[in-house]
């Protein structure tokens, strides 16, 4: 049994209100943090809890903190990014239906730290529910006093908003999110200037994922020293994980960061092995933009060392045989699955999700789907796979934001790792016309486990 | 002078309707704009624009558009861009109900794109139109973020997963049923800011 810090309270009824999560301990950790700490204390208690971003990139969290611009006279803020839009992560949903208070307490202890009198928490317009949980935490939280003007008898006081995105995977991009939040298109500033200098309103700002927030509430309740013994080397704590596909069970576990593939994979305590008991085909371990990872790298390295779930492990063997552990949107493939369909799939996700800014990633991420779309219908030439490896690498490394390096990072890791299928593609277009792709019937899993709702969040339409 | 503006060689002009708000909800709009600094009230205009294209006819038309940047005191052309932006935002007349079928990798690799074809067969329609009686619009959209709960599809921002055809039969044949109950009050965007 993994240890859970984020989730161990997620189990007990009507947790998603302020009074049980109060009963149950909630909100001490702000009352601790707010009456006798100094902010400055508290970004360095992050910063010992070797806490990384959990939105994707993984960043050193306190040191993120550390950047933000101290001497300006602007009002500081603090974002939250719940924009959760990267295919194969669901995370965030999962925590904010679940334990919201758990966010807002980690944004009160954060906001103190950073000295933010005004926190946005930006939702993606899909999570409409999501919207209406989370102000209905802000709202207990301001009848409670934790919320508002001079909190708890301290001089500091907080203001919190919900802030809606309307469908664009750009704006989970920091500096799109500041523009979305101004009330403009989603298109990334050029860096620098850093948020951390000019953000919100040219004010100094943090970015930080929804995760990342929440988990400041342990760090500061048993320390940043005691959260860096849990974990593995420089990947501490622990990680949400949210993993979906050809598994048996999908949905969101949290983990120890060094638990090994091979146990979250098989046992029944995680996705409880392959679906209809097929054999494995691959393994995208973080989200849509990480290279894929064939069976034989799922479990062990390329050096035969066992792989386990850490930001170090997940990414041994650079691109070559490894990937990364990204937003931890798990998605699993059996042996029926089309790598050249869901790559096609994913190239046409980016070239629809591309702001258009950068040439590279707004004309790239079109010519990678109309050759993927070529191939995947029996319509490829063998010199497509180059092609497209060189479209591929001409976005990569190219654009203002990294999501030209998402859309290219999945075709490059697919054809190093499944040229076959391309080919066979390529060679067999009278048998490739005629297949049936994820066949409801084909794919039905018999045995899901329901999913922990809370049911008070089901809505009429 | 008549605004209006120019996308995929199609011109969306004014048709010179009337549009407002309701008095309860303007109030709630205000409150909305009025929590941004001075100056920064363009900030409003993401969560403003679902409010609009709930409570002025379910699109957001060009009047309805100018009404807004009007309100937010911003330009027209301000609104249209982002307006034009956000998949969530319609420039069309659509359905009562927008069915929207999550077609991203994880979802289409359990089912998703049967699911979708299978809707185009039982509405009749396909992808994108809207039903004869003016209930429902089918679409296809990128990832709902909803992925171990394959495969899944929303209609008005509420959640349906695990689908299947009968969940689907069953769920059109409700939706049917209810088609002239007046939406409830608590599940508006009006009330989700508050």
């Amino acid at each position: 049994m993994g240890r859970k810090i984020l989730l161990d309270k997620v189990h007990i009824p009507g947790i998603s209100t302020f009074k049980v999560y109060r009963d149950n301990g909630g909100y001490t950790t702000a009352e601790k943090a707010l009456k006798t700490m100094l902010p400055a204390e508290i970004t360095e208690e992050v910063k010992k809890s070797g806490l990384r971003g959990r939105g994707g990139a993984g960043f050193p969290t306190g040191m993120k903190w550390s950047f933000l611009d101290t001497r300006s006279n602007n009002p500081r803020y603090l974002v939250c990014n719940a924009d959760e839009s990267e295919p194969g992560t669901f995370k965030d949903r999962y925590l904010i239906d679940n334990i919201p208070h758990l966010l807002i307490e980690g944004l009160i202890i954060s906001s103190f730290a950073l000295g933010a009198n005004t926190t946005f928490i930006y939702v993606r317009g899909e999570f409409k529910p999501q919207i209406g949980i989370l102000n209905r935490a802000i709202r207990e939280a301001y009848e409670n006093g934790f919320l508002g003007k001079n909190i708890l008898g301290t001089t500091y006081s907080l203001d919190i908003y919900v802030q809606s995105g309307a469908g664009a995977y750009i704006c989970g991009e920091e500096t799109a999110l500041l523009e979305s939040l101004e009330g403009k298109r989603g298109n990334p500033r050029l860096k620098p200037p850093f948020p951390a200098v000019k953000g919100l309103y040219d004010c100094p700002t943090v970015v930080n994922n929804v995760e990342t927030l929440a988990t400041v509430v342990p760090i500061i309740s048993m320390g940043g020293d005691e959260y860096a013994k849990i974990g593995v080397g420089r990947s501490t704590g622990t990680k949400l994980m949210s993993a979906c596909g050809h598994i048996k069970n999908p949905g969101v576990y949290e983990i120890e960061l060094g638990l090994s593939m091979e146990e979250f994979l098989y046992s029944n305590e995680y996705c409880g092995g392959i679906a209809n008991d097929k054999k494995l085909k691959a393994v995208i371990p973080g989200g849509s933009s990480v290279p894929i990872l064939p069976a034989h790298l799922v479990t062990l390295t390329a050096q035969n060392t066992s792989r386990s779930i850490s930001y170090e492990s997940l990414s041994d063997g650079g691109f070559q045989s490894g990937s990364m552990l990204g937003s931890g949107g798990f998605i699993v493939f059996d042996e029926d699955a089309c790598i050249v369909r869901n790559t096609w799939n994913f190239s046409r996700f980016y070239h629809h999700e591309s702001c258009g800014q950068c040439s590279p990633c707004r004309e790239g991420t079109g010519w990678l789907e109309k050759v993927l779309h070529r191939i995947e219908n029996g319509e490829g030439r063998m010199k497509d796979i180059d092609l497209l490896d060189s479209v591929a690498k001409k976005i990569e490394g190219n654009t203002i934001c990294p999501l030209g390096d998402a859309a290219a990072w999945p075709v490059n890791s697919a054809i190093r790792h499944f040229r076959h299928e391309f080919e066979f593609h390529i060679e067999h277009p009278d048998i490739v016309k005629n297949i049936k792709h994820g066949s409801l019937e084909k794919y039905r899993t018999k045995n899901t486990k329901p999913r922990t709702k809370n049911t008070e969040i089901t809505e009429s339409l | 002078m008549a605004l209006g503006y120019n996308i995929d060689h199609k011109l969306y002009q004014p048709e010179g309707k009337e549009v407002r708000f309701t008095d309860e909800v303007l109030e709630k709009v205000k409150k909305i704009i009025a929590r941004y600094p001075e100056g920064r009230q363009k900030s409003a205009l993401l969560p403003v624009l679902h409010i609009a294209q709930e409570e002025l006819g379910g699109h957001l038309s060009v009047d309805v558009m100018n009404y807004v940047a009007q309100l937010l005191n911003i330009q027209p052309i301000e609104v249209y861009e982002v307006a034009t932006f956000y998949t969530q935002y319609y420039l069309e007349k659509t359905g009562k109900y927008v069915i929207e079928v999550c077609r991203t990798g994880p979802c289409a690799m359990c089912g998703g794109e049967d699911i979708a074809d299978y809707l185009e067969r039982k509405l009749n329609i396909k992808t994108d139109e809207t039903t004869a009686d003016g209930l429902f619009t089918l679409r296809r959209v990128e990832c709902l973020g909803a992925c171990g709960y394959a495969p899944v599809m929303q209609i008005n921002t509420e959640f349906y997963e695990f689908l299947t055809q009968e969940k689907i039969d069953q769920t059109i044949e409700n939706l049917r049923a209810r088609a002239n109950e007046e939406k409830p009050k608590d599940s508006k965007w009006v009330e989700k800011f508050f």
